[in-house]
């Protein structure tokens, strides 16, 4: 239905903006010169006056639509299923839409889940059947609207161009209303997760496991929401990565650009960006299956017990994985270091890698802490390879061969699978959302004023 | 005579004098020492490359080579419980199990009792007797008749004749028993083993058991998700670049657009799936698990990528092209729509290319949106329960079962495979069309 009704709105528009354009040819067909704008211009004035406004009414139905269909099932339901807990009504209306959706077997079904079953079935077709209708009418009355004022002396080109031109200022605003989703729906489901457990314990409390029970009887039916051992897990994992990509990316970088020939570089180069290029998901299989299981032999060999998803062994994968970002990072704020720097250097008797040691890099160091900072913002927010290498206990320590869990994981865990929405285990995992949110916007902000105001003074 | 002396006597005091010699043997050293270190980083991170795709390789290729048993069957309609003349339909409640067993039955006459009966027919996949109902009501002529007809083994038996299975270990701690491996071993001596390529993993669905789990389905969930990713987030992007570029008056306001752009770009994937799930699935209520929804969160996280690409390319038109335009009587927006645009296309594609690649090789985002549900059928559309690629290499990964080791790792190959054309297709697309002024 929603595709008929595209479709023949865009039948329409085709439509509208022939029927626009004969008009300006027929309207000066003696005096071609009175024309303000060419023909086309008329054609597609007509067709926005019309297709805006009932491009806009779809949109607006169909967000609504299941909203609505919902309102309208629960004024029908009985008083007596009304009155119960709003999670027995979410449920009980679920099963119906269940049913009507022809997803459910309704044989058994009691006859008021039926009845609601049938309500949802006939809102939804009635509402699919009502749209096309109210689209078109929205369409021809913009079309009406517009027709008339199509005379020659129309300045449709400026009037079309207007349209188009808040057209294209409207799309670079989608990217401001995509952050403000984000903090929206982050800071909303976060609000109603400390009203719940309040805010000190959560930052400070050092004891983490979320899983609530069913029933008030049962052992740990509280939840314990202390994060800071996931926190921690999250510090620990990201140190490591840092300490095995920081070294190996600056050192890559500095042979890259100050050592190699162009030929050397032409290959590593682009070899390294595979490594930025590979998903995620595979680094997991990988720390999982090749490098988790190896450091755990190798720590048998050595008397040590080394956990199978040590922290070592995601840390270590992650470094591998944010190398590209700190080496052509590095790589490039090196090379805008301007040459007469290096020249000078040499000049006095440096050898190369005293001239780098002394001069380049301390030059290029706001450039390299700002690459180091993106690099660590991409570790703390990275998801599959802990999800895939790294434990799921909250564990508060600092070492490295035991298992620890990240924020990341953590969200994972408590999202996947059945979920009611409004319990604390799932708002818990919008609070850490919207805190892994402001920490990486925040190195985020710095890398980038950084970077940015170092490159405006070598400009 | 005296004058080139004194020229040369003091640059060699360093080369002279013992202590000028040693700190130049140090710096020298030192300078040897700084080059091995940048040799090495080089080297380590060419090294895990190397590591983590032959690891991959190693692992993902026995998963194409299957091994099936070629046995003799009777089309027999009464062991089936079907009678001759019944409908097609019919073939669905036909018993094809018991062919099989009676076929196996036949070869190993001296497994009688029923444990080992169970052990010899495990031998087989389990889908194997559906595989044969479906040959069966493709064409019922075969009703009666007498064939040989090859099927798939079991993941385990299939895992012994690639010489994974260790039959040296204990028998209790082996997935086959002694005698299964005797049976096989007669099945091979026999002739009856077939080393076919595995079509199945790359035109089945999910399955629980793995020599029938094949990537169809996560394929065709990965291309509607695509598909709606690149609907959205390309026109969306693109105009964005050229209001951005073009028409943006400058100031306070476009410069908070601009970073958060930026900033947008560098959040971690699984807010915007934390974003997904409390926007679109709790607030909008459409469904989980669909690639509309999967979608709509990937465009959402490519914006950044698509914009910050499009402005680059718009960026490296030269102003003296807009100014001819201008200068003919082109409007601004003419100017951008017929001259602009066309020339930074092959800059703008590129863009979306690598995009939509990052996007193909996204996990976390889908996982906080439900697509990880175990779905056998093929998705039909963007509006049908799916997983996507990635996802489908995170759930085998995640499976107990050795047999999935391998079909992940192809899975990944796979994934690996359509990532490197989409580069190659950014890269000649660059290369080929792209212009310098």
């Amino acid at each position: 239905m929603i595709v008929l009704t595209a479709l023949l709105l865009l039948l329409v528009v085709t439509l509208a903006f022939e029927t626009g354009r004969r008009r300006a040819v027929t309207l000066a067909v003696d005096t071609p010169r009175s024309l303000h704008s060419r023909p086309v211009y008329h054609g597609a004035f007509v067709a926005l006056c019309g297709g805006l406004p009932a491009l806009f009414v779809l949109l607006v139905w169909l967000i609504a639509h299941a909203a609505v269909v919902e309102q309208l099932v629960l004024a029908q339901l009985p008083e007596a299923l009304r009155g119960q807990q709003p999670e027995r009504v979410a449920l009980f209306l679920a099963e119906a839409r269940g049913i009507a959706s022809g997803h459910f077997e309704n044989q058994r079904a009691a006859p008021e889940l039926v009845a609601a079953a049938a309500d949802f079935l006939r809102f939804s077709t009635f509402s699919l059947r009502l749209l096309p209708v109210v689209v078109l009418l929205v369409a021809l009355a913009g079309f009406m609207a517009s027709l008339p004022r199509c005379t020659p002396a129309l300045r449709a080109q400026r009037r079309v161009e207007k349209i188009l031109r808040a057209l294209l200022a409207a799309c670079s605003g989608v990217a401001v209303l995509v952050t403000i989703g984000i903090v929206l729906s982050l800071v909303f489901e976060a609000f109603q997760f400390f009203l719940r457990v309040p805010i000190s314990e959560f930052l400070l409390g050092t004891h983490w496991s979320p899983q609530t029970a069913i029933r008030a009887d049962q052992v740990g039916s509280s939840g314990a929401f202390g994060a800071v051992p996931v926190f921690a897990g999250t510090l620990l994992i990201t140190a490591i990565a840092v300490l095995v990509a920081a070294p190996v990316g600056l050192y890559s970088a500095i042979y890259l650009s100050e050592y190699a020939r162009a030929r050397l570089r032409a290959v590593v180069k682009p070899a390294l960006e595979v490594l930025a290029g590979v998903p995620t998901v595979v680094y997991g299989f990988f720390a999982a299956l090749t490098v988790g299981p190896t450091l755990r032999t190798l720590g048998e060999q050595l008397n040590l017990s080394v956990a199978s998803e040590s922290a070592l062994a995601a840390g270590l994968v992650m470094g591998v994985m944010i190398i590209p970002f700190v080496s052509s990072l590095s790589d490039d704020v090196i090379r805008a270091v301007p040459q007469s720097l290096r020249e000078g250097s040499l000049g006095l008797g440096a050898t190369p890698s005293e001239t780098i040691r002394r001069v380049v890099l301390p030059a290029a160091l706001p450039g390299i802490v700002g690459a180091l900072l993106l690099a660590v913002s991409r570790a703390i927010g990275e998801t599959m390879i802990v999800v895939m290498a790294a434990g799921l206990a909250a564990n508060l320590t600092a070492n490295p061969l035991e298992a620890v869990t990240t924020v990341t994981v953590q969200i994972v865990t408590l999202l996947t699978g059945d979920q009611e929405f409004d319990s604390a285990k799932t708002l818990a995992a919008f609070a850490l959302g919207l805190l892994l949110f402001l920490v990486t916007l925040l190195l985020n902000v710095i890398a980038l004023s950084v970077v940015r105001r170092y490159r405006e003074q070598y400009d | 005579m005296t004058e080139p002396r004194a020229a040369d006597a003091r640059p060699n005091t360093l080369r002279r004098t013992r202590a000028g010699k040693q700190s130049l043997a140090r710096r020298y050293a030192a300078e040897r020492r700084f080059r091995s270190y940048g040799l090495l980083a080089i080297g380590f991170a060419l090294l895990s490359l190397a590591l983590l795709l032959g690891s991959i390789i190693h692992r993902g290729l026995p998963a194409f080579i299957h091994h099936e048993v070629r046995l003799e069957l009777h089309f027999d309609p009464v062991l089936l419980g079907i009678e001759r003349a019944t409908a097609p339909e019919a073939f669905a409640f036909a018993d094809c199990e018991a062919l099989l067993r009676a076929s196996l039955q036949s070869f190993f006459p001296e497994a009688r009792e029923r444990r080992a009966r169970r052990e010899l027919f495990a031998l087989l996949s389990a889908g194997a007797g559906f595989e044969l109902c479906a040959t069966l009501a493709a064409q019922p002529a075969l009703l009666g008749s007498r064939g040989a007809r090859s099927l798939p083994l079991s993941s385990d038996a299939d895992r012994y004749f690639k010489g994974e299975v260790n039959a040296a270990l204990p028998e209790s701690e082996r997935r086959l028993s002694d005698r299964q491996l005797a049976w096989l071993d007669a099945l091979a001596a026999a002739g009856r083993i077939e080393r076919r390529f595995a079509m199945r993993f790359f035109t089945g669905g999910d399955s629980r058991e793995p020599e029938l789990a094949g990537v169809l389905g996560a394929l065709v969930g990965s291309f509607w998700t695509l598909l709606v990713t690149l609907l959205l987030s390309f026109p969306v992007g693109v105009a964005a670049a050229v209001y951005l570029e073009e028409f943006a008056p400058k100031g306070r306001l476009i410069d908070l657009v601009e970073v958060n752009i930026n900033n947008l770009a560098a959040v971690p994937s699984i807010v915007f799936g934390l974003l997904g799930l409390a926007v679109f699935l709790n607030f909008f209520g459409l469904p989980r698990s669909v690639p509309l929804v999967g979608g709509m969160v990937l465009a959402l996280m490519t914006l950044p990528t698509v914009i910050i690409a499009s402005r680059s390319a718009l960026l490296a038109v030269p102003p003296s092209i807009r100014e001819a335009a201008l200068g003919v009587g082109a409007s601004p927006l003419q100017v951008v729509m017929h001259h602009v645009l066309p020339l930074a296309l092959p800059g703008i594609l590129t863009g979306a290319i690598i995009g939509m690649a990052r996007a193909l090789g996204e996990t976390a985002p889908l996982l906080m949106i439900g697509m990880v549900a175990f779905i056998v059928d093929i998705p039909g559309g963007p509006l049908e329960p799916a997983s996507a690629l990635p996802v489908q290499v995170f759930l085998w990964a995640d499976s107990p079962e050795r047999a999935f080791e391998a079909r992940t790792s192809a899975a990944i190959l796979l994934l690996l495979t359509f990532l490197v054309a989409m580069n190659l297709t950014a890269v000649l697309l660059r290369s080929r069309f792209e212009r310098r002024y």
